[in-house]
């Protein structure tokens, strides 16, 4: 056979979490030029962990990069799709940064810590993207950016059981607003270790979840903490391998995949991340219909469609996947895919699944909808 | 417990037990475990003729797609429906869970010990 997860090449990028992540026996795999846990145990017992019970991420690869100034709203208005200035202290918002032409360089979760001050979530691979744009585009502004990736850690607690085991970690204190009072897409301060934690609900699961930031020296201890508390509530620790079939579950796109340079937000069925009438921002003159329309494939059987396979309509090649996997939670196989927008309501596609057609069905995202 | 030195592999993770003029054929727990949780495996049919180095099937994990190479030229002569049935006992033991067994018409050759096998994997595979 072949296909075995490659060995990291080169000198891949370390998280602080790397010592926990062997001690508990992980796989490692290269992922976006960082060395990451793909799994602990079993990819299935990690997705159904974080469905049922919780499941905990290391994504200390994503990037953190701080925007403050008096000009930082209106800096971030201008170099960002989204309407920032106009998100509240304490929440949080999914958005993106495009490309003169609307192509997508990353997709971001920017967080407002004051009224001045926004932390801005980069994916691994877009970082450098991502600091060099804003550095570009803050010429101007009376604000400043500031890489602060190496500094900080990014542990994920996501699932069902999030709060529950947040709540049962004794060592986190001071939590401001209590776990309870926190809404999804907002953020919340607390201590650990007599160093300050922010607590954001958010995360890239389908699940309820959290996402705490933490300082580098201090990360190996919260992990712990977290896994300690977590125990009796079913809490394991969970890889990207579990990561990618929960996200693709929830139909989140993930960069490289559905989202890329050459696409428009419109195009992967995000243009509502650009306000209606928004202007003065880079990127604005994308088109808000794109060629090809990203959608939700289900199919029967347990072959999936995998990441560059062809969608047929008949003997039309319509469309690519680019995700797919046979759904650990639904028992199916699930895949998103780019076609032609004349395809995308489409009753009669089919995957080539290496020189065999399997009919799909075009499906809403998410695939999975949590009961809230 | 299978006796893993009497087996023989190949580089692309297969392993061979040889009885007579039929060999029976798997993948190693090392590719198990580099797979993940495998949810399908795709074997030929009784009768079919395998080609030493051509594909003859798939396995399928969560996360990915493998091929599978047919280490020795032959007919399939039984296939596992126990794997086919539940495809995660390769997980649990790969080499238990044995996927094809081939009559074998010509000596296979370029197989590999188990010392050789394990320098392969860099000493991961234990």
């Amino acid at each position: 056979m072949d296909a075995l997860d490659t060995p990291p090449d080169g000198d891949p990028r370390e998280t602080p979490l790397r010592g926990e992540h062997e001690a508990l026996g992980a796989s490692f795999t290269d992922f976006g030029g960082w060395l990451m846990p793909v799994r602990y145990s079993s990819d299935l017992a990690e997705h159904h962990a974080v469905r049922q019970a919780a499941g905990l991420f290391d994504i200390s690869h994503m990037g953190e990069l701080l925007v403050e100034g008096p000009g930082a709203g209106e800096f971030l208005n201008r170099a960002l799709a989204g309407a920032i200035s106009a998100v509240p202290v304490g929440r949080a918002k999914y958005t993106m940064i495009l490309a003169e032409d609307g192509g997508i360089l990353d997709d971001l979760i920017v967080y407002r810590l004051q009224d001045e001050v926004f932390l801005v979530i980069a994916n691994a691979g877009n970082r450098e993207t991502v600091a060099r744009a804003l550095t570009d585009r803050v010429a101007g502004f009376d604000a400043t950016v500031e890489d602060q990736s190496d500094d900080y850690a990014l542990i994920a607690l996501q699932g069902p059981a999030a709060e529950r085991v947040l709540a049962a970690v004794s060592v986190v204190t001071d939590v401001s607003p209590a776990l309870v009072d926190l809404r999804n897409y907002a953020w919340g301060s607390a201590f650990f270790e007599g160093e300050p934690l922010l607590i954001a609900r958010t995360g890239y699961t389908g699940e309820d979840g959290f996402e705490l930031l933490v300082p580098v020296a201090h990360a190996a201890a919260l992990w712990r903490a977290l896994l300690s508390a977590g125990e009796p509530h079913g809490l394991v620790p969970a890889g990207l391998a579990a990561r990618d079939t929960l996200r693709l579950e929830a139909g989140m796109p993930l960069y490289g995949h559905e989202l890329s340079r050459d696409i428009v937000p419109a195009q992967a069925g995000l243009g509502r991340v650009i306000p209606a009438g928004k202007t003065g921002f880079v990127g604005e003159h994308a088109p808000r219909e794109g060629a090809r329309a990203l959608i939700g494939l289900s199919a029967e059987g347990r072959r999936a469609g995998r990441a560059g396979y062809a969608v047929y309509r008949g003997d039309d090649l319509v469309g690519e996947i680019t995700s797919g996997a046979l759904s650990p939670t639904l028992g199916h196989p699930i895949a998103m895919a780019f076609v032609d927008p004349d395809a995308a309501h489409a009753t009669d596609l089919t995957i080539d699944i290496r020189g065999t057609r399997i009919p799909a069905s075009v499906t809403d995202l998410p695939f999975y909808r949590r009961n809230s | 417990m299978t006796d893993l030195n009497a087996l023989s592999y190949t580089a692309e993770h297969e392993w061979i037990a040889v009885d007579g003029d039929v060999a029976t054929i798997g993948i190693t727990d090392y590719a198990a475990d580099q797979l993940g949780d495998v949810v399908y495996v795709d074997l030929p049919s009784v009768g079919t003729t395998v080609t030493a180095g051509q594909v003859f099937g798939e396995i399928e994990s969560t996360k990915s797609v493998s091929e599978l190479y047919a280490p020795v030229d032959g007919e399939v002569v039984e296939v596992n429906d126990d794997v086919d049935a539940d495809p995660a006992t390769v997980n649990s033991d790969a080499f238990a869970a044995w996927l094809i067994r081939v009559r074998v018409t010509s000596e296979p050759s370029g197989l590999l010990d188990r010392d050789a096998y394990v320098a392969l994997t860099g000493g991961d595979a234990q």
